[in-house]
């Protein structure tokens, strides 16, 4: 067991907006906590990555981030997530409202099988009780976004189900872009894909950079190597170290990041 | 250096085995210039002569060391630390393997001396080799070690080696003033300073890339834009140089020394 810090750790000074904010953040199931105490800002128009091993909070910590760790029965969170400044949690703030700014892809794909492409990408608008006035063209729009157009093009009526892996995780995130998020969690996004798909999903991450703040949870080191700007150590509920990517994968300063990294589990 | 070890122990053998080749490289270099003193002093052209063979043992862990290194690159994406050493010892092994060629020239040097009665007792230029040889020991010393501030002290020894040279070459200066037979073993015993103090700043090079391997931060070029300031506050030796250049020019120029 690690003793918890009695300062929380040093926050880089972003060169950017901070887009959100967790300041105090911690987290519990029932009487387990499960985050501890976590300030990090997540800059706008970045990618930031969320390393370290199972159960050391990193999923619970992005689902905080858009108020989905509350419909756990038994979860509970304290301290503040603070979105362009504003508090998340505000008595007269709609979570509904948070998820549609915050949007999320999760770790398998979950289309809806049976719905059509282009169902699926409307999906989250119908769902949110939103009727587009061009529903075809954000389709297109989104799709292409989500670099799935070119495939889909002439598949738009197919069911979701069909599609590949990393197709249907494309159109996922087509589906979560549709409600035009600013912020866009993914939960694993590549676990189950196969190196090409992870290729595709990664260069999307790049693109999509460009227009949203995204935070990644990611098993892969290498992955968060790859598509980080900035990437956050999370251990036993604690974070351990957020610096730029490049900080992190050559120099980390804390020597629990670099056993992690290098691969010196104990 | 991470106390603890790789979870995946065959990862951690292959890093293991690089540090063991890049020892046994310099190890071999040191033995190199060792002996070449040895048969410099012994006058023994057999053993320069068979010392040359040990290049081309360090030419063979130089091609080992840089294939493992490939190897752990490409199969286990190296980070941090890890990825410090590896790309290190990529460039550690091409020093080392240098050294051992400045130890080729060395030995050969030393066989064309022994062909001739020497000019004076090779005191100077083995004190030099020794110092040189003991640069290197240390900055390898500070990489197994891992120890940054040994490293960075290695760097600062590299002036006395230059002094070494700079005292050998004005002191050959004078015997090829007073008698141009004496040229070819002054030139040579020369070459053999210069391949020595070559050696040398290669260890200094080695013991820059140590610290940068442990601390994450390069240091070279800026201590030797440093150094080249302090050595601009004592001219003396610098000048002295500009002046056995000259004095060379002249010889060159029409075959004999300005009195």
């Amino acid at each position: 067991m690690i003793p918890p810090r009695s300062t929380p750790p040093p926050s880089l000074p972003p060169p950017g907006v901070e887009k959100m904010r967790a300041e105090g953040l911690s987290a519990w199931f029932g009487q387990k906590r499960a985050l501890k105490d976590i300030t990090l800002p997540l800059v706008e128009h970045k990618v930031t990555a969320v390393i370290g091993p199972s159960g050391c909070g990193k999923s619970t910590f992005i689902r905080c981030l858009n108020r989905m760790h509350e419909v756990v029965p038994g979860a509970r969170s304290e301290g503040q997530v603070l979105l362009d400044g504003a508090s998340i949690f505000g008595r007269e703030v709609d979570p509904v409202r948070v998820r549609r700014r915050v949007g999320m892809v999760f770790q398998k794909p979950n289309p809806f099988p049976a719905m059509s492409v282009r169902d699926n990408v409307l999906a989250g608008l119908r769902l949110s009780g939103i009727t587009p006035p061009d529903p075809n063209r954000l389709a297109e729009e989104v799709l292409r976004q989500a670099a799935l157009w070119d495939d889909v093009k002439d598949a738009l009526d197919l069911p979701g189900g069909a599609l590949s892996g990393g197709q249907q995780q494309r159109l996922c995130i087509a589906r979560c872009l549709a409600l035009e998020p600013e912020v866009v969690l993914m939960d694993e996004p590549c676990s189950s894909l196969d190196p090409v798909a992870t290729a595709k999903i990664e260069d999307l991450i790049h693109e999509l950079r460009e227009r949203y703040t995204i935070v990644i949870v990611t098993h892969s080191m290498q992955q968060a190597a790859r598509v980080s700007d900035y990437t956050a150590f999370f251990y036993v509920g604690e974070l351990v170290e957020y610096d730029e990517a490049d900080v992190i994968f050559t120099k980390p300063s804390d020597p629990r990041t670099e056993d992690y990294i290098t691969g010196r589990f104990g | 250096m991470p106390p603890r070890l790789h979870t995946d122990l065959a990862y951690e053998g292959e890093l293991r085995r690089i540090r063991e080749m890049l020892l046994m490289m310099g190890a071999k270099v040191e033995e190199m210039l060792g002996q070449a003193m040895k048969a410099l002093v012994e006058r023994d052209s057999e053993l320069a002569d068979r010392t040359l063979y040990i290049d081309r043992q360090i030419n063979r862990l130089e091609l080992e060391v840089d294939d493992l290194c490939l190897r752990v690159l490409a199969r286990r994406q190296p980070v941090a630390s890890d990825l410090r050493f590896i790309t290190t010892a990529l460039k550690v092994v091409t020093d080392l393997e240098r050294m051992g060629d400045m130890g080729v020239n060395i030995c050969e040097r030393v066989m064309e001396l022994n062909e001739e009665p020497p000019l004076k007792p090779y005191v100077e230029v083995v004190h030099m080799a020794e110092a040189a040889q003991e640069m290197l020991r240390e900055a390898l010393d500070a990489f197994v070690a891992g120890d940054a501030d040994r490293a960075a002290a290695i760097v600062e020894r590299d002036s006395k080696v230059d002094a070494y040279y700079a005292a050998i070459f004005r002191e050959l200066l004078t015997y090829m003033m007073e008698n141009p037979r004496n040229i070819y073993r002054a030139t040579r015993e020369q070459s053999i300073a210069k391949y020595i103090e070559r050696i040398a700043d290669h260890a200094t090079n080695l013991a820059e890339m140590v610290v940068f391997m442990v601390r994450g931060k390069d240091i070279r070029h800026v201590g030797k834009l440093e150094r080249r300031a302090s050595t601009r506050a004592a001219p003396a030796a610098a000048a002295v140089t500009d002046d056995s250049d000259a004095s060379l020019r002249d010889l060159a120029e029409t075959g004999r020394l300005k009195p």
